[in-house]
């Protein structure tokens, strides 16, 4: 079969703002990620599928700076992010945490990963708040207050626990800490998963108001091929650690060209 | 003469089919030119192509050879080549196709659906649903299902929030997969309206119609598209 190769030029009118190159990581004998590149634009959802294993969470996570990789380079081009700051995965162990906490929100498929459950909501949301150098009490409430209602948390429960949430409203709260300092980024890891479907989709809906309203940059990882084609403007499938293929969400769909992504697609219910 | 807003040259499909082990030609070294405020009807058989060519112009379907030149407002690009954060970029800006299937998200409003377009590019919030709910209206909604989810409607209904939403922000190219299919005569006359005012705007459009008839008066130029064998792939 013939394939083209996309070499065309691009058209001038935008810049990436994430570059990931050669992102390597083993556990041991196990290669969780093995050599992949992305590239996400302003403003887009990058979706990322795969079976268990594929390594797209291990992925993720060192997108946010939590886990290094063994080799590859990461770019984040953002006014305040300085060109010297070169590789993101060279930063100590301060300058990344100050860097995730400025401009990268993350919501965890598991609320126990994301949230403190003996804290308030409005406190969790708080915390994220006192990296912005606000220690003022009633300022730091009102604004978890304003990030809470912005993820649709009904704020008569902001000073519930956690643990006393149903898990729709855990991942608001989850949400809510993620975008408080308003991020460039949004890292969605699961965000739905072992929500039953209404819950699952007025999260989906939270979250794409979210992105048309604010423009935020996300990336979402899913084994749920309905949550990405919901979500996501384009798709990167993985498989064993690598990229088998990557398009726009509706020809990763309607024409998958990798035998693997053909597999996963026709297995959809 | 006026320049033309796309050419296609020698534009190929195949499908491959792994699990099959096959190939399934759509199409093969297809090419002709729309200019702006042209009017292109695709027609032949059942199985010709002519979704699958709608579908590859618009990158749903990666073409297999060949070339889409679309003179864009940002320069001239090869839509079958170019890379997929530019024809996203189009299709928020330039680029229109309306199927005859909407793909709403649940519990979303008709009325919010169709303003959704506007809003993604600026418009202030009441402006977009006032334009919406005038939208709604010209292709026959009723008022009683501007805040209804389209997930519950009749086919014919959702078709009519499909076009509002596809056309409230007019393209400059638009794509039309048998958008009539299940509509009303109502809505088939309000849509024959609107692309007879589209054209005179200057939007080139490129359509499949079950009943080319609706569109008679609009058509310009007609493309026939004739049928292939499907041929097993030397594995």
């Amino acid at each position: 079969m013939t394939t083209l190769t996309r070499e065309a030029p691009r058209l001038a009118t935008t810049q990436p703002l994430i570059r990931l190159e050669r992102v390597s990581k083993s556990y041991g004998r196990v290669v969780a990620v093995d050599s992949v590149a992305a590239t996400v634009y302003p403003g887009e959802v990058l979706g990322i599928v795969g079976e268990s294993g594929s390594g797209k969470s291990t992925f993720l996570r060192m997108m946010n700076l939590e886990e290094r990789p063994d080799s590859g380079s990461y770019k984040l081009a953002l006014p305040d992010v300085p060109e010297a700051a070169g590789n993101l995965f060279d930063l100590d162990r301060f300058d990344a945490r100050m860097l995730r906490a400025r401009h990268i929100g993350i919501v965890y498929q598991n609320p126990h990963q994301g949230l403190l459950m003996g804290n308030t909501s409005s406190g969790n949301v708080a915390e994220r708040l006192l990296v912005s150098g606000e220690r003022r009490f009633a300022a730091l409430r009102s604004r978890a207050g304003a990030a809470l209602e912005s993820s649709e948390f009904p704020l008569e429960r902001m000073d519930a626990r956690p643990i006393e949430l149903s898990g729709g409203m855990q991942q608001r709260v989850q949400l809510a800490k993620a975008i408080a300092l308003e991020p460039a980024v949004l890292l969605l890891d699961e965000p739905t998963t072992g929500l039953d479907v209404s819950v699952q989709a007025l999260v989906l809906d939270t979250l794409k108001r979210l992105q048309r309203d604010r423009k935020i940059t996300m990336v979402i990882v899913s084994h749920d091929l309905g949550v990405i084609r919901t979500m996501a403007d384009r798709v990167m499938v993985m498989r064993r650690g690598a990229v088998v293929e990557e398009g726009l969400a509706d020809q990763i769909f309607q024409d998958p060209q990798h035998h693997y992504t053909q597999q996963l697609v026709q297995a959809k219910l | 003469m006026t320049a033309p807003i796309l050419t296609v040259e020698g534009l190929s499909k195949t499908f491959t089919m792994h699990h099959l082990g096959q190939d399934l030609f759509a199409f093969e070294e297809i090419g002709f030119d729309v200019s702006p405020g042209q009017f292109v009807l695709l027609s032949g058989p059942n199985g010709a192509g002519k979704s699958t060519l709608l579908r590859t112009l618009y990158r749903s379907y990666l073409p297999t050879g060949g070339h889409a030149w679309y003179h864009s407002r940002h320069g001239r690009i090869d839509l079958a080549r170019a890379a997929d954060i530019d024809i996203a970029f189009l299709r928020r800006q330039e680029i229109g196709f309306v199927t005859q299937f909407l793909v709403a998200r649940p519990r979303v409003a008709a009325q919010d659906l169709v303003a959704e377009p506007l809003r993604a590019n600026g418009a202030p919030a009441a402006d977009a649903l006032t334009e919406a709910q005038r939208w709604l209206s010209e292709f026959g909604v009723k008022p009683d299902l501007w805040q209804a989810y389209p997930t519950t409607f009749s086919g014919g209904e959702q078709q009519k929030v499909n076009l509002a939403r596809a056309l409230i922000r007019p393209p400059r190219l638009l794509l039309l997969d048998e958008p009539t299919a299940s509509l009303d005569a109502g809505a088939r006359a309000a849509l024959v309206r609107r692309l007879s005012h589209l054209k005179t705007e200057g939007v080139a459009i490129i359509g499949v119609f079950h009943h080319p008839g609706d569109v008679a008066e609009l058509i310009d130029h007609e493309i026939v598209l004739k049928t292939r064998e499907t041929a097993d792939v030397a594995v």
